[in-house]
């Protein structure tokens, strides 16, 4: 497969330039994706090429413009919303929870939302507890959304591009620390399914599941163990909902250990939701208890010597993993 | 509450307009009537939020529109879907949660929805369905139609953030929206008047620089015409218009509510001699467009069909479990 190599942005710019190519009827709405091309410049050139109606800058009214958009979903339009920070999720919950989430199920199976809700997530800039948090849980909680945490530039437009495409609200988590990282990306044309997890690397040891780019930092962990002799197995779930059990319950059945690593908080977060939702099937498998690796139930600080400490890498992931094999 | 009319002939409608307009505002009066029935011989689960005393807003919009243009309705919605022409039979199995309902019995009274009609639902949050008809209008201008979308919402959601910044929009956009304001004066018990420091929500247009216009909303030909100009407007691409249209719910806040606690004999009194069908039949006769036999048919008729649809209401059966489970996804269920 031949590749390029493109920076996370721009992996994001080209999913929406596709898909706005391949449907007239996709639009792109939010504060600062026009004449800026977004405040991570994840929609540079779409506003040239597709005019102020289907590139809409947004007044700061995160609520009503999300509203906005699904009443587009509602009539005929495919609209990707952008919420700029993670955190302005909370201003725009009615609309998300209330509304997205559960309009095609109150209606009797009558509606269709298309609607995709691009956000992101992750410390990491000093930007302090109102422009840093992962709040996947918080939407994964909701009946009626698809989560999506990609990894990679690769993975991004491959699933964003099937988040444009579906027919329900998708909540698309981007990771902020990742947009100016450049990677290899396949130059022809691909969508990624959901609900299909990816293994990243094999391994018999330990199983560890990242979330997001935590599966990327996973993966760098697992080249030091296996200066230990530790041959841990990495896995990215792509989607949160759906997910994809059966790839991590197969893993934990070979290896017999799991460390579950997720951005977002511990309490009532999704690394604890993924251990409960599996271990009913892995419990007599199991060689060591389940451990998760998140953020410390805190708000996120704003130095980075309080902040680093606080927030999952993979330092943590391979110290955490050495020990759960070897003590 | 003076009752100040127009001649019906200055409106230039014609009869047949004019009698169906009346048998609308009848139909949802008799439907939410048989609810209320429902509701006291408790046969009916949950609650219902009335319309009664409220028909000549949604008939009076409702009758400028076609049947490719939008509405999104409230909580009170069973007026707006039967101006809209929902049907009545799937509106009642629902409100009674019946397999036959609209929505299967998982949406009930407040999430009724007929897509095919454009009638973009009834919605259990106050002031939630602004922004969705702000969004229905833009999907209007960015597809190229010349659909026009009508926002129904009480006095009490002018005062959610939604209503503002969904204006806000509109104005800038010049999208091909009607805001109607539906001034009952009571936001559950709370007066409007000791929460709002504005006697006219309809002077908040102002604000956002668009046509604002207030109205009796009890007496339909003025609700007709003046909405009638906001939506001719929208559909030139003149952009948005706020129309409140000033009434009052007979009824408390829902049907368990007696409503009563906080307001006044005399007010509600007043009011009910305002009353939107009562004074418009009135001008009917006085004004010889129609006679008393002629009403008194319609009357008849109309409520030999609110009782066809109650009994099939009644006579539904309920959904099997399973439903709960439909319907979540696209890709699942039925469509």
């Amino acid at each position: 497969m031949k590749t390029k190599k493109i920076t996370y942005a721009q992996a994001i710019a080209e999913a929406i330039d596709e898909e706005m190519r391949r449907d007239k009827n996709v639009i792109l709405l939010g504060e600062d994706v026009g004449i800026l091309g977004g405040n991570f410049k994840a929609t540079v050139g779409l506003y040239e090429k597709y005019g102020e109606w289907r590139v809409k800058d947004a007044p700061i009214s995160e609520n009503s413009f999300t509203g906005l958009g699904l009443g587009a979903a509602l009539t005929g339009l495919r609209p990707i919303v952008e919420i700029m920070f993670g955190d302005f999720l909370m201003l725009a919950f009615d609309q998300i929870g209330n509304q997205a989430a559960k309009i095609r199920y109150m209606s009797g199976g009558q509606a269709k939302v298309p609607l995709t809700v691009r956000t992101t997530l992750g410390g990491g800039r000093s930007s302090a507890a109102q422009h840093s948090q992962s709040l996947q849980s918080l939407v994964c909680h909701i009946p009626g959304l698809k989560v999506v945490m990609p990894s990679s530039a690769a993975e991004a437009k491959g699933l964003l591009k099937t988040a444009i495409r579906d027919n329900n609200p998708v909540i698309f988590f981007e990771h902020k620390m990742e947009y100016n990282k450049t990677y290899e990306v396949p130059e022809e044309e691909y969508t990624i399914p959901f609900g299909i997890a990816n293994i990243l690397k094999e391994g018999k040891d330990i199983t560890i599941v990242g979330t997001s780019n935590q599966a990327l930092k996973a993966l760098q962990a697992a080249e030091e163990l296996v200066k230990e002799g530790i041959e841990a197995e990495i896995i990215d779930p792509r989607t949160l909902v759906p997910l994809d059990k059966d790839t991590m319950i197969n893993s934990v059945k070979k290896t017999g250990r799991l460390l579950i690593v997720d951005e977002g908080y511990e309490r009532c977060g999704v690394a604890g939701e993924i251990a409960m939702s599996i271990l009913k099937d892995i419990f007599y498998y199991l060689d060591a208890p389940i451990e998760r690796l998140t953020t410390a139930n805190y708000p996120l600080p704003f130095s980075p010597a309080l902040e680093f400490p606080i927030i999952p890498d993979e330092k943590k992931i391979y110290q955490r993993a050495k020990k759960m094999v070897i003590g | 509450m003076e009752n100040k009319f127009k001649p019906i002939k200055s409106y230039g409608l014609d009869k047949e307009k004019i009698l169906k307009m009346y048998q609308d505002m009848l139909k949802i009066r008799y439907f939410e009537n048989k609810i209320t029935d429902f509701y006291s011989k408790g046969l009916m689960p949950g609650l219902a939020h009335l319309y009664i005393g409220e028909e000549a807003v949604a008939v009076g919009v409702c009758a400028n529109l076609t049947e490719r243009d939008f509405a999104v309705s409230t909580h009170r919605g069973h007026g707006h879907l039967i101006a809209q022409g929902a049907d009545l039979k799937k509106m009642m199995a629902e409100v009674l949660g019946k397999e036959t309902g609209y929505c299967h019995g998982k949406g009930g009274s407040m999430h009724i929805m007929d897509v095919s009609k454009g009638i973009l639902g009834a919605n259990g949050i106050v002031g939630a369905g602004i922004p969705i008809a702000t969004g229905s209008a833009y999907s209007a201008k960015v597809r190229g139609t010349d659909q026009v979308t009508i926002s129904f919402f009480g006095d009490a959601a002018s005062n959610q953030g939604t209503f503002h910044e969904s204006v806000n929009m509109a104005a800038a956009w010049k999208l091909p929206v009607v805001y109607v304001c539906e001034n009952n004066l009571y936001g559950i018990s709370v007066d409007i008047r000791k929460v709002t420091n504005t006697k006219d929500i309809a002077t908040r247009a102002k604000a956002y620089n668009i046509p604002g216009v207030a109205v009796d909303g009890n007496d339909i030909l003025e609700v007709y015409k003046v909405s009638q100009e906001a939506i001719e407007r929208a559909r030139k691409g003149e952009g948005p218009s706020l129309v409140e249209c000033k009434t009052y719910r007979w009824k408390g806040h829902h049907v368990g509510d007696p409503g009563r606690v906080y307001r006044s004999e005399k007010e509600f009194e007043e009011w009910k001699e305002h009353c939107p069908i009562k004074t418009f039949h009135e001008r009917l006769i006085k004004e010889k467009i129609s006679s008393e036999k002629e009403l008194n048919l319609i009357e008849k008729d109309t409520k030999k069909m609110v009782k066809e649809v109650a009994d099939f209401a009644i006579q539904s059966p309920y959904p099997n479990e399973k439903e709960a489970y439909e319907d979540l996804f696209a890709e699942e269920g039925r469509s």
